[in-house]
């Protein structure tokens, strides 16, 4: 290898180097403007439009000294910005305040009841993902065929249905008619003070724990809203899917394929599909952050003891510091996977990667 | 030549689809006529226009088409029939009011809802979107970076707490649904600003010397429309959904009114064993948003033939 050529790759990889640090920086300047939007807006919503945000918390017929000492204990009299940075620095430190209804500060009733959404969610996506794929797959290679248009139908009912109105008459159907699944809730109360989680997961703790009769009852709880959110998810995977294989199937690489004389399963599964995997994972990955979002209904049906439910019944109670924590975590959680999937994106496909 | 073209009467298709249009009303009609015959040959759309005509005609009439009223019910006699009982077509609730009725009138609620987000989103959306992708530089960069910010957060959630602090109603509810759904607009007219900037019309307009607003307004955001319009109506059933999922938590439309999403939460006491009372809604919601969703498959499929066939 010459002097020159030496000097040319060093050159490359610097400015190889110098992009990737910018597009870090970039990253971060986007987490970081997105983050303090959030916030901003909760904040309007919390401080702004409420036209006493004291009177909010102690109710219309506060005596006047307790409004002035709340006033000032909640910094109201201080200049808006001010208001704003005092707010930010609270939030950023996971102080959202003390719940009125459950009289908890209410970091510690979100860290309580988060793990049950994650899980709901979690299982939602993964039978989306699960079915959702295949469907799509199908749909793609036998374009116009009947498992095309019925693939189709799944999809747009999916799409038009509401999720609360379902999960009704999925209760009406699977739990009071066929008793197929268990009643509402997250865990039999039989079991709710025997048995003790450890994350909070309990499909995952009961397996830990290798209570089996547990791990059955919970299965039959929450096999009924796990399937109806997967059901969405999968309106959304098995569609998108089908998009992406589509326009793999139309490329030149796959009449290569062919002429090499693959069977027709190895090019859709291991060509066609794994190039349209890299997309797939973003979408995923936002039907995740979806679900994460969407159960806030689903919950409040199946009385499943999440977060959605958390903000729901925070809001039949007025309790605005309950309903802000849990916006600004669900927020953040949806900020956060949103920018990870982004990311992932760049990192996976071998195109988007600084060149 | 053209006198003895001109000798035989054209029939009205070939008026339409003439390539020389004589007359920029027949251009006009000429470019409907072939949009209408790509909508048409998409049956399925065809369907979702009239379950959306529909949906107007019974909006419209609902006086005359009602036969009962919707918030005063028969207390005494007619309290939870099941569907099919005399004179209650879809049975009646547990005020003893006929659930048809309350359909009927509900129309009117879903209709006001959806044209009022689409009319508030939509040309906020089209405004930022153009001025950002027209103008460039630091205006783009701040706008679309805002943009950006609200397409990142939880639509039902925001819309959720929105409402929490405004308090409940139907007017806060389709305020909250219009912050939250106005940024893909605002994507989508950049988009087509920023293929549109740079061609010779507009720089024809620009020596012309049309100021800055007045191209934007007259003549970029017209092109932005047909993409625009897609969209919105692609939305639609989202709007409907989160519209009613705002009733049913009991922050959308307020007693009596009969919002649909609303009746669903009303029913939910007596799914067991009254099933009618919350299931019909969920129909008549499920049916109308399909609607929206076929019609704007279509409208797609014929407005914008670069995205179609996948």
């Amino acid at each position: 290898m010459s002097m020159s050529d030496t000097v040319r790759m060093s050159g490359r990889r610097r400015a190889r180097s110098r992009k990737a640090v910018a597009t870090v920086l970039q990253f971060l300047v986007v987490v970081a403007t997105t983050y303090l939007g959030l916030l901003a807006v909760t904040f309007f919503i919390g401080r702004v439009i409420p036209i006493d945000p004291a009177l909010a918390v102690l109710g219309d017929r506060a005596p006047q000294h307790l409004v002035e000492r709340t006033r000032e204990a909640m910094g109201l009299n201080l200049p808006l910005y001010q208001q704003f940075l005092l707010y930010c620095r609270q939030a950023l430190s996971g102080d959202f305040g003390v719940s009125v209804l459950t009289t908890n500060p209410v970091m510690t009733d979100i860290r309580r009841v988060f793990p049950a959404t994650i899980e709901l969610a979690t299982l939602g996506t993964l039978i989306g993902a699960l079915i959702g794929v295949p469907l799509g797959v199908l749909a793609a290679v036998k374009r116009g065929s009947i498992a095309d248009q019925i693939v189709r139908v799944i999809g747009l009912v999916g799409y038009s249905v509401p999720i609360f109105w379902l999960a009704l008459l999925a209760l009406l159907v699977f739990y009071a008619r066929l008793k197929w699944v268990a009643y509402p809730g997250r865990i039999d109360v039989v079991y709710e003070y025997t048995f003790s989680p450890i994350t909070g997961l309990y499909l995952v703790d009961a397996l830990w724990q290798r209570q089996w009769d547990v791990l059955r009852d919970v299965f039959r709880h929450i096999i009924l809203p796990a399937s109806l959110l997967g059901y969405f998810s999968l309106a959304y995977i098995s569609r998108m899917t089908r998009s992406f294989m589509l326009n793999e199937l139309q490329q030149e690489y796959i009449v290569a394929a062919r002429a090499k004389g693959l069977s027709e399963a190895r090019i859709i599964w291991g060509h066609a599909l794994r190039n349209a995997a890299v997309p797939l994972v973003t979408v995923i990955a936002l039907s995740y952050a979806s679900l994460l979002e969407g159960s806030v209904l689903t919950e409040t049906v199946f009385a499943w003891p999440g977060l959605g439910l958390y903000i729901t019944n925070s809001l039949q109670n007025a309790d605005m510091n309950a309903v802000l924590g849990g916006t600004i975590i669900i927020g953040s959680v949806f900020i956060g996977i949103n920018l990870l999937s982004d990311l992932l994106y760049r990192t996976l496909d071998p195109r988007t990667r600084a060149r | 030549m053209s006198l003895a073209t001109q000798t035989r009467p054209l029939t009205r298709r070939e008026w339409l689809l003439s390539d020389r249009p004589q007359s920029r009303l027949q251009a006009r009609l000429g470019r409907a006529y072939m949009t209408w015959r790509r909508f048409s040959a998409n049956r399925l759309a065809v369907v979702g226009l009239l379950i959306l005509l529909g949906l107007c005609i019974v909006a419209a009439f609902a006086d005359l088409l009602a036969p009962h009223s919707p918030v005063i019910g028969n207390l005494a006699g007619a309290r939870l029939l099941p569907p099919g009982s005399e004179g209650y077509l879809l049975g009646t609730d547990d005020q003893g009011r006929d659930i048809l009725s309350r359909l009927i009138y509900g129309s009117r609620l879903t209709l006001a809802v959806v044209v009022l987000v689409a009319i508030i989103a939509a040309p906020v959306g089209l405004v930022v979107g153009a001025a950002a992708g027209y103008a460039g530089g630091w205006i783009d960069a701040v706008l679309m970076r805002i943009t950006d910010i609200f397409l990142a957060f939880p639509k039902l959630v925001l819309a959720l707490a929105f409402v929490a602090a405004l308090g409940p109603g139907i007017e806060n509810a389709v305020i909250a649904i219009a912050i939250t759904s106005w940024p893909p607009y605002a994507r989508i007219a950049r988009a087509e600003t920023l293929t549109l900037r740079n061609s010779d019309y507009i720089a024809a307009v620009r020596l012309m010397g049309a100021s800055p607003t007045r191209i934007v307004l007259r003549h970029v955001m017209p092109m932005c429309m047909s993409s625009l319009i897609v969209r919105v109506t692609l939305d639609m059933a989202g709007i409907i959904l989160t519209a009613a999922g705002l009733g049913f938590l009991g922050l959308g439309a307020q007693p009596p009114l009969p919002e649909w999403g609303a009746m669903i939460a009303s029913g939910r006491r007596f799914i067991l064993d009254q099933w009618w009372v919350a299931t019909m809604p969920g129909i008549a919601i499920l049916v109308v948003s399909l609607g929206f969703n076929l019609l704007g498959d279509g409208l797609r499929d014929a407005l914008d033939p670069r995205e179609s066939g996948q």
